[in-house]
């Protein structure tokens, strides 16, 4: 029996109600509610810029709220920091673990609350009694690890239920999830669904934001959406249909999905390379791999998380040095030092990791769409503040960008509108291959939709694309061959038109 | 949406803290000492406490300038006082210590030359170290500063060589126009730099770098030749101040020439409104941290504050403005002056 079977006998552990912050005389947020039962598992749904996180951040007490009422258990509450918001048993983990790599894993599972031994509740840490407590917190996020080895030494998925067995040791009655599957594999998705569900059961409600449809269906129980800080409605999962949901968000109907790759017959053999890559590899890093790209074309490069195509990205930017093989522009052999030999020759990178290879954060919209072409131009060709300002107001029409302003610090922005903004910054550069490492991760249906359609027009114009991503359905639609790799050495090629379960094949395939 | 206009409203520029600091620290050196804003013209230049103050800040503003730059991109130069002192005994030793007042070793330009080349070298070496070999900025320059010491000593052999060659004290304690020579080195230097900074990309590639190298470089800015150029110009800077400090006390001492410089330097910087974690800079902020530091001196002195305690006063009267600097600590004395009834919640 779901919870949204019982609304009616069964109080609600947090209720939201009427919720207000506005955001120097903006409305973040325009009475929102949201309910939260014991034992259900809730999405919060929306596009970038929604008010989904706002609203995390008020129920988690790092915003305070400028109106509206929380009740936990009956009880208003308001929490003024994160460590009230845990003293009243909600958790948060972030879509960025936020532990301490060269901690062991009981440590970060208790840091700051280390069960103490000797006189006077003392002053030694009993380090017995806090591995036995942090080995039964992992063995309930179904884990079986040596909780006094270092966090560092296991993978991110790992790192991430240890996030949750931290959060669910607070006695939480609210356990809130952001994007929680962001960095996860398939398996491992269905893993971290599997300890939801356990603890659901438990009679934990948690709370769950993801860009991801199917999973939404995976396990939620009722779907709360928001749009443009507005509250939209509450439903049953199972009486919300995904275009229903879509719908929702967008508030209005879903465009047919017009962008759809040209034939790949369009490129015969013959025609010159742009790019060409003879056996370049880097040892322990990439095998080596062979590649070819066409001006006009969009080459995916399908492959699951950790199977090298970031690597391979890195190498053809010059951000790694390659000690294998050779890489060609125009047929001649080029070596790149740095991303700025890469850039002279008309290559450009939008990388996968946004926040940390990406923005500038403290610096202007415009210092930062600016800031790649003023580098290819070189210090004393200077862009003035006019210049800059007409070439960022020009990708904010283009590309869509809601922003208050092209001088609005690049950090406040959405997800999307930055990941916009990143694709801006290449684009003012006018290169010749654009390299997008996963461009549509984190950002809502119709910025990807924007993003897919704006990568079919680059191709048409000329432009040659290298699109990576993890999610097959993009790959398969964009890109006119498609480069399969895995465990770091490229297995195969497919043409346009594959379908995803054919890249599926290639990937699960045996390699002799 | 625009912010509301009060009076008050000027008070959010980021410069606004810093000039009324400085402003008040004039006010207290005027209430006691009557003739301290007195200028007047004597011996053919100008002459009073306001000139004195501005003289004796140049070095100072100088090094704190090259300190802003190292500061914006994530750095710290703990070197400089070291490179101040390795400058000056160069000059030093080059010009002479012969007692007849007309003759140096070398020529001067040479000298002059020389010194700076060598403090160049210096700021070359920290960037280096930083950019190239990957160190802690603080580790990398530390070793300057400790062994910086040593060099000056072994140029000057270990004595403080006293300098009688007169054209060399122009640099520090001549005047042209009426005012001191070193006045326009800290102009001609503020305004190249404010140059290089404002009308070309400097500015926004070094304050990409400092708040996110990894990202700059991805974008194709060249971080860490601009890394090494600004440990280079910090160098330069410290060069120059070990001129004007060696023209200034006419001799050099290894030891003690620039002591504990890099930290006014460090000072001035943040009292100027630039955050030690990099990015956004202020130059301006800058040279009015430096004159607060020296006007500040300047008070501790003139009021007759015992000399064994003026570091402690010193202290002290920084602690209570990098304090009243503070955003967050404003608005936590707001709150407790405006609205007792909101004590121990947050602002």
């Amino acid at each position: 029996m779901t919870p949204a079977d019982t609304l009616t006998d069964v109080a609600p552990v947090l209720e939201l109600s009427g919720i207000h912050k506005q955001f120097a005389g903006i409305d973040a947020l325009r009475d929102v509610r949201l309910r939260l039962y014991p034992g259900e598992i809730h999405a919060l749904m929306g596009q970038n810029g929604a008010g989904k996180s706002t609203l995390i951040k008020v129920l988690t007490g790092v915003l305070e709220a400028s109106g509206g009422q929380m009740r936990l258990a009956g009880q208003a509450v308001w929490p003024a920091s994160p460590l009230a918001a845990q003293r009243l048993g909600i958790s948060t983990v972030y879509q960025e673990v936020n532990l301490c790599p060269n901690l062991s894993v009981a440590e970060n599972i208790f840091a700051g609350r280390y069960p103490r031994r000797g006189f006077a509740q003392g002053y030694g840490i009993a380090w017995a009694e806090l591995n036995r407590r942090a080995r039964e917190l992992v063995a309930r996020v179904g884990l079986d690890i040596d909780v006094t080895r270092l966090l560092s030494s296991f993978p991110v998925a790992v790192q991430q239920l240890v996030a949750i067995a931290r959060a669910i040791s607070i006695e939480a009655k609210v356990l809130i999830l952001d994007e929680p599957t962001s960095s996860l594999d398939d398996d491992e998705v269905q893993k971290l669904f599997e300890v939801l569900r356990r603890l659901r059961g438990e009679g934990l409600a948690i709370v769950f934001v993801t860009h991801f449809l199917n999973q939404v269906y995976a396990v939620s129980d009722r779907i709360t959406v928001l749009r443009n800080g507005g509250w939209v409605g509450e439903w049953r999962a199972s009486e919300l249909g995904p275009q229903a949901l879509i719908a929702a968000m967008l508030g209005r109907e879903l465009a047919a999905q017009s962008a759809s790759a040209p034939a790949s017959s369009a490129f015969d053999d013959a025609q010159p390379a742009l790019l060409q890559a003879e056996g370049l590899g880097q040892s322990g890093q990439l095998q080596p791999v062979d590649l070819r790209v066409r001006a006009g074309e969009v080459l995916g490069l399908a492959g699951l998380l950790g199977a090298g195509r970031t690597e391979l990205a890195r190498l053809l930017f010059g951000l790694e040095a390659p000690d294998r093989g050779v890489l060609r522009i125009d047929g001649e052999t080029v070596a790149f030092s740095s991303p700025a030999d890469a850039i002279r020759h008309g290559l450009a990178l939008c990388p996968e990791e946004r926040k940390t290879d990406g923005i500038v954060a403290e610096l202007s919209l415009r210092e930062n769409i600016a800031l790649a072409l003023q580098a290819r131009m070189g210090m004393r060709r200077f862009l003035s503040r006019a210049e800059q300002t007409a070439l960022a107001e020009r990708f904010v029409q283009a590309m869509g960008i809601k922003t208050a302003s092209v001088d609005t610090p690049i950090g406040l922005l959405s997800g999307g509108n930055q990941q916009k903004a990143m694709i801006a910054r290449w684009l003012a550069t006018e290169p010749r291959l654009l390299i997008l490492d996963e461009p549509t991760r984190g950002i809502d249906v119709a910025a990807k939709q924007e993003i897919m359609e704006q990568i079919l027009r680059l191709a048409q114009a000329g432009m040659a694309v290298i699109f990576i991503s993890s999610e097959m359905s993009e790959v398969v639609r964009v890109a006119h061959r498609i480069v399969v790799l895995r465990d770091r050495r490229k297995v195969g090629e497919l043409p346009a038109g594959s379908s995803e379960d054919a890249v599926y094949e290639l990937i699960a395939a045996e390699h002799v | 949406m625009s912010e509301k206009k009060t009076p008050l409203s000027v008070m959010r520029h980021r410069l606004a803290w810093p000039l009324l600091t400085l402003f008040l620290l004039l006010v207290v050196n005027t209430v006691f000492n009557a003739s301290f804003l007195h200028v007047e013209w004597r011996d053919g230049h100008l002459y009073g406490s306001l000139i004195d103050i501005l003289n004796r800040a140049a070095p100072l503003v100088l090094v704190s300038l090259g300190m802003t730059m190292v500061i914006a991109t994530r750095g710290i130069d703990i070197s400089v006082g070291a490179v101040v002192a390795i400058a000056a005994a160069l000059a030093a030793w080059m010009i002479g210590g012969s007692v007849s007042a007309g003759v140096s070793r070398f020529p001067m330009p040479l000298a002059i030359l020389a010194a700076l080349g060598i403090a160049l070298l210096c700021g070359l070496w920290n960037g280096l170290l930083v950019a190239r070999v990957g160190m802690q900025p603080i580790i990398a320059t530390l070793i300057l500063m400790v062994a910086g010491r040593g060099i000056a000593q072994l140029i000057t052999g270990g004595q403080i060589i006293t300098i009688y060659y007169a054209p060399f004290f122009f640099l520090g304690s001549g005047y042209l126009l009426g005012l001191p020579f070193s006045l326009f080195i800290v102009v001609a230097v503020f305004a190249l730099l404010y140059l290089a900074v404002a009308r070309t990309a400097l500015g926004l590639f070094i304050q990409a770098v400092g708040i996110n190298p990894t990202a700059a470089r991805v974008a194709g800015v060249q971080a860490r030749r601009l890394i090494v150029a600004a440990y280079a110009f910090c160098g330069l800077c410290a060069g120059i101040a070990g001129l004007l400090i060696s023209s200034n006390v006419k001799s050099a001492d290894g030891n003690n020439a620039g002591q504990l410089l890099e930290l006014d330097a460090i000072l001035a910087v943040t009292l100027g409104g630039t955050a030690l974690t990099g990015g956004r800079f202020s130059l301006v902020g800058s040279v009015i941290g430096a004159l607060i530091i020296q006007t500040l001196t300047y008070a501790i002195y003139s009021l007759g504050v015992p000399p064994e305690i003026n570091l402690v006063v010193k202290a002290v009267v920084v602690f209570v403005v990098m304090l009243l600097q503070s955003p967050e600590f404003r608005a936590e004395i707001a709150i407790w002056v405006r609205r007792p009834a909101l004590r121990g919640m947050r602002p």
